[in-house]
């Protein structure tokens, strides 16, 4: 029928997501009323619990900051075809890199250390994602069932040596030693103090600037290096690339890597900036929510940076309204994650035929006009 | 004859393992052969686990437990189907999307019903899948190795148990023996040719994604109603995942999936017997080596060295219908 028009850009990257958000949106609100609590309610406290006092802010953009790695991560991926559901092994591997540059290297001074850990988190993010990298791109192993088996192998090896390996002598805890004082990332509010502005204390850290970085280099990357056309070519369709002399598995290769570096800069923020030690399942899911984070903001760095905010804030005020409504508790903000990824993600084309029936009868409506 | 028991011991706990895992690998099977992806499993389990233990609560019936827990995979199942089959969406994306709904929502109006952070109350002994003993079981108990091959590993199991292991010709003959069967794996294969001979495409994906919802409905209440007592947090716990491992171990088929689920089985329940144990001449083995290891299998696999895995033809493709 209309599926072969084409829409307009601002209907295709505004109106259809902003749809399928709100249409996610109202059944969570049903869930919530289905439970017996009132959707109006648990909004205002969503919202003020995210920005209504000065250190929620701090948090939600530290939550933020986690989702634009992982996001970045899922979109570099999937700009060539491919669904990277590993982002959250390959951030756990990555923290292994961070660390272990931050406890054995710990001579070094902090500018140096800085590069240092994002070069380590890279390696080993990078590495642990060029295995189903390569399989898929010489072997033809499907990415999304190996990328699956490489979370749960990469869990079993951080037990492993959380327990075995990195756990200080005489300590219970599976967790890793701390992070030399002055090797830490600094939280903004102390590097605000020091230049003599007074913000309220909150784990958000450096981090945060170097996710704003790693946005705009991926947006250079993928639409303004000819690797990025090669990337977004293979992804197109792969026999075409082939035909165009590009070799697909070398730029499949390329991509998941790249995507498990992204991946990794998440221990920057939670290992160097936050926890200073690595603790057992870190990744706590973040990984997962960049599916959805990238989802939502097309794969493009700046929607990615619309919907992480959007998740900060639903995880900031998540946490929130567990204090405040007992029955709800954090898995609410779980629920409408899933949601999300349902609805602007699996059914994103649910609303198109419609949408693109409204858009020809008014199109032709205005064109009829001109013509008369 | 102390290695003997701890030998059959190990391999009635293999049974007991392998058993959700088997059913979901089925479920998946039947999803995937016919060209819809399902990561879904693992959701769906969680999910069916929990309408389970909530409905045999308070009706005090297991059964009815379990038609509760069916009705809500199957309604997942339509619910993926209407994404992917219908709407032609993403199934790794909606797979994905039911995994983590379903985490939420579990707990959520698990908290929201019994306010236990996230459990169920405990079932009592009429409300769960209680052990069968075989006819003759406790007559043939002495006699020696058959004797107790009869009455320790295959009696005394619940009915999930033995539903599970018949589930596996059941599925064989309805996959290979039964216009159904042919029909369902054609429209994974090739859809064109099967729309081409007068078949619904849309309507037997449906029906096969149903299939699916019906077994892996029944491995969750497996888990929550016969193995447990009660719905617990994430108590899935990466089974999907493994069933989902399974199947593609066994290549999309049921025997080799069987053995598969299976072989996982027997890893999960040998992990929890091996922590620190020694053994002669290799040391001590780490738990989370044999935790790993059937995901490690699984890639080797799907890397082309033992075997090659080759999926259904059309698997993850939506059908378009040329005009």
């Amino acid at each position: 029928m209309n599926d072969t028009v084409q829409l307009p850009r601002w209907i295709d990257v505004g109106v259809l997501p902003v749809i399928n958000l709100l249409l996610a949106l109202a059944v969570s609100g049903l869930v919530v009323l289905a439970i017996g609590e009132s959707p109006s309610e648990v909004v205002e406290i969503l919202l003020y619990g995210a920005f209504g006092y000065e250190e929620a802010w701090g948090y939600t953009l530290y939550y933020t900051t986690n989702f634009i790695f992982t996001g970045l991560a899922f979109a570099v991926a999937f700009h060539c075809g491919l669904f990277n559901i590993g982002a959250e092994g390959q951030a756990y591997v990555g923290g292994l890199g961070v660390i272990l540059a931050a406890l054995y290297l710990d001579f070094l001074p902090f500018p140096i250390m800085m590069i240092v850990a994002i070069l380590a988190a890279t390696a080993f993010g990078a590495a642990w994602a060029y295995i189903p990298a390569y399989l898929q791109a010489r072997r033809g192993s499907h990415v999304v069932i190996t990328t699956i088996m490489f979370n749960f192998i990469a869990s079993s090896l951080m037990v492993y040596l959380l327990v075995n390996v990195l756990r200080p002598q005489g300590s219970m805890n599976p967790e890793s030693k701390q992070i030399a004082e002055h090797l830490r990332l600094p939280f903004i509010h102390d590097m605000a103090a020091s230049l003599g502005i007074e913000i309220a204390r909150s784990p958000l850290n450096l981090s945060f600037v170097y996710a704003l970085i790693c946005s705009v280099l991926v947006w250079l990357f993928i639409w303004h290096t000819r690797w990025g056309y090669a990337i977004r070519t293979v992804g197109a369709n792969a026999v075409a690339a082939t035909y165009a002399g590009i070799e697909p598995g070398r730029y499949i290769i390329m991509a998941m890597m790249i995507s498990g570096a992204l991946s990794s800069f998440m221990a920057l923020n939670e290992v160097m900036g936050v926890q200073h030690r690595l603790l057992i399942d870190f990744t706590a899911g973040y990984g997962f929510v960049g599916i959805a984070v990238a989802l939502m903001g097309r794969n493009h760095p700046f929607g990615i940076f619309l919907s992480a905010l959007l998740f900060g804030m639903l995880y900031q005020g998540g946490a929130e309204l567990s204090f405040e409504i007992p029955t709800i508790s954090n898995d609410m903000v779980v629920v409408i994650q899933g949601l999300v990824i349902l609805f602007t993600g699996a059914m994103e084309h649910m609303f198109r035929p419609r949408v693109t029936k409204i858009y020809m009868a008014w199109h032709l409506r205005r064109h009829g006009q001109e013509a008369a | 004859m102390d290695n003997f028991e701890l030998v059959i011991l190990l391999l009635d706990a293999t049974l007991r393992t392998s058993t959700p895992l088997i059913l979901a690998a089925l479920a998946g099977m039947f999803s995937e052969r016919s060209g819809t992806i399902n990561l879904a499993l693992e959701g769906m389990m969680l999910g069916g686990a929990f309408s389970a233990a909530t409905v045999a609560y308070y009706a005090g019936n297991p059964w009815i437990g379990l038609l509760a827990a069916i009705a809500t995979t199957v309604s997942l199942s339509l619910l993926h189907g209407f994404a992917c089959i219908t709407h032609k969406g993403n199934q790794v994306v909606s797979g994905m999307a039911i995994n983590i709904l379903m985490s939420g929502l579990t707990a959520l109006v698990g908290i929201a019903l019994f306010a236990q952070g996230g459990k169920t109350p405990s079932l009592d002994h009429g409300s769960r899948f209680q052990p069968i003993t075989l006819p003759g079981a406790d007559a043939v108990a002495d006699v020696p190795i058959l004797g107790s091959l009869y009455s320790e590993l295959l009696s005394g199991h619940n009915i999930l148990v033995y539903i599970a292991f018949l589930a596996v010709p059941a599925a064989w003959w309805v996959m290979y023996r039964t216009r159904f069967g042919l029909r369902l794996r054609a429209v994974g294969e090739n859809p064109g040719a099967v729309d081409t001979a007068g078949i619904g495409v849309i309507a037997m994906r449906y029906r096969a994604v149903m299939c699916s919802g019906v077994l892996v409905g029944m491995s969750g209440a497996y888990l929550s109603t016969a193995q447990g007592a009660s719905f617990l947090q994430d108590m899935t716990a990466g089974k999907g995942y493994i069933a989902l491992a399974a199947m593609v171990f066994g290549k999309w088929r049921p025997f080799p999936a069987l053995f598969a689920c299976l072989l996982f089985g027997f890893l999960d329940a040998a992990a929890t017997r091996m922590q620190g144990v020694v053994l002669p001449g290799i040391g001590e083995v780490p738990v989370q080596l044999v935790q790993a290891l059937p995901y490690v299998l699984t890639v080797i696999l799907l890397a082309g060295f033992i075997g090659r895995a080759i999926p259904p033809k059309s698997l993850g493709r939506p059908y378009v219908k040329e005009r």
